[in-house]
């Protein structure tokens, strides 16, 4: 156990487990997201009050379930690499981020294409909408500080500090929908109690949330390998492997 | 080192703070002017119909103070990091926790307090209902606490850095909207004749959970900027 964690601080093995990681899981999220995708799209009922245009569910959700999730990553990487200044994860942390703000935008834009045809309006200033927003100015923050930096080590750590000073507004985030009710829908799915989405629309959802942690692992991994090639350009296993590789 | 000797230091440092402040009184008065230059281009930019602008007065106002404390946070470590101050108090005997917080204190009379208190001039000209002058108050000297504590957390971690300036706005804004919300939101309840105490108390809390936890950050940020 120990021995693995420690392994966990060495860049070429790392690397190589990534790598490893990344060729059986990247498949099997694709499957699932493919699996997911058309159950969804296909053979599910129509809602009885959005008709066909609530099927944007089955991207807008997980993305938007795992943007905020990732946060989370990005935030504990970040912790970790400040109590344990463990260089590893600091690469985790910095590899959350762009890959974060990509499902953020992603939620964000579905979002507005599903609100079109039930709001009539591209955009509105809904509580759920505007903070996921501010999650999207979060990551970029982020990534802006990291950029702003020549040292890049005291960068990463100055990166961990504003991430977890940001992780006070994610549960503000998570709670938006309930805790102000506007246009958006408050939440279908509840850990506790009667779910309000009927189970032949549910499980498609919850394998096309499964596929997007899946995917968002396989985006964090490979972003980790490049950032990890990147940083250890100049030591002699990787120009060993990039010659090998050309 | 005793307790007294450690009070001392934190007394010298915070009358030097308000010496520096009140030495250079344009500074002083820089976050007052900006506030009242960005006050008027409302009117210009919304049209001067007095009933509309009564409708916004309060977020108007509230915007304006958050503008104005954004640029004030800014150059609120520069200065010790040029003259090499900052070095002092990273290698004094006391906690950095501590060494910030006449820092934060002068930061927050200038910007926070002292438009707190001037506001209700600039009520007046936009025409806010006079049921919430004293709740526009309350909530921007609460709400500036909080802004100030976020702003210093902004301007330690991009100490070091020669473009900092928009760095600064870029990374502060988004911890600054549910201050904002809340603040406005409050004077918005007052107008319209709603309680308004618990939005007062939801600031308090924030600016409580801002003052506990804020230095922490403010000092790592420090120790990371000096490093850089």
């Amino acid at each position: 156990m120990w021995t693995f964690f420690h392994k966990l601080g060495s860049p070429p093995w790392l690397y190589a487990i990534a790598g490893t990681i990344l060729r059986w899981l990247l498949p099997i999220a694709l499957l699932a997201l493919g699996v997911g995708v058309v159950w969804g799209l296909l053979y599910t009922a129509p809602d009885f009050r959005q008709g066909n245009s609530y099927r944007i569910i089955y991207i807008h959700v997980p993305a938007a379930v795992v943007a905020l999730a990732g946060y989370y990553v990005m935030a504990i990487a970040g912790a970790i690499s400040l109590i344990w200044k463990m260089k590893m994860a600091d690469v985790a942390m910095l590899a959350a981020a762009p890959v974060g703000a990509a499902l953020t935008f992603v939620a964000l834009v579905t979002g507005a294409i599903w609100g079109k045809p039930t709001w009539g309006a591209w955009w509105v200033w809904d509580a759920r909408i505007t903070s996921m927003l501010i999650l999207l100015f979060l990551y970029l923050g982020v990534m802006a500080l990291y950029e702003a930096y020549d040292n890049k080590a005291a960068a990463a750590r100055a990166c961990a500090i504003l991430s977890l000073v940001g992780t006070v507004n994610i549960p503000i985030i998570y709670k938006s929908v309930d805790w102000w009710y506007s246009l958006h829908q408050p939440a279908s799915i509840k850990f506790t109690g009667e779910s309000t989405i009927d189970p032949s629309m549910l499980y498609p959802l919850l394998l096309c949330i499964v596929s997007f942690y899946l995917l968002f692992t396989c985006a964090l991994l490979a972003n980790m390998r490049v950032e990890i090639l990147r940083r250890e350009r100049r030591t002699g296993w990787v120009q060993r492997l990039v010659g090998s590789a050309v | 080192m005793s307790g007294a000797s450690s009070r001392s230091v934190y007394g010298a440092l915070l009358r030097r703070q308000l010496t520096l402040a009140l030495r250079r009184p344009v500074q002083l008065l820089n976050p007052v002017l900006f506030f009242a230059i960005v006050v008027v281009l409302f009117p210009l930019g919304l049209g001067p119909a007095p009933d509309t602008l009564s409708v916004f007065a309060g977020g108007i106002l509230w915007i304006v103070a958050l503008l104005s404390n954004m640029l004030g946070a800014e150059t609120l470590f520069q200065g010790d990091y040029d003259d090499g101050s900052l070095d002092q108090l990273l290698i004094a005997e006391q906690p950095l926790y501590f060494l910030v917080m006449p820092h934060l204190l002068v930061q927050w009379l200038i910007s926070g307090l002292l438009l707190a208190l001037l506001s209700p001039l600039f009520a007046l000209m936009l025409g806010l209902p006079s049921a919430g002058v004293g709740v526009l108050v309350a909530s921007l000297a609460l709400g500036s606490g909080v802004m100030s504590v976020l702003g210093a957390i902004g301007a330690a971690l991009t100490v070091g850095l020669r473009r900092g300036g928009m760095l600064v706005a870029f990374l502060v804004t988004p911890f600054y909207m549910p201050v904002l919300i809340f603040g406005a939101g409050a004077v918005r309840a007052a107008v319209e004749g709603l309680p308004f105490l618990p939005y007062l108390a939801l600031l308090g809390a924030m600016f409580s959970l801002a003052l506990a936890l804020g230095p922490a950050a403010i000092a790592a940020a420090l120790r990371i900027s000096a490093d850089a």
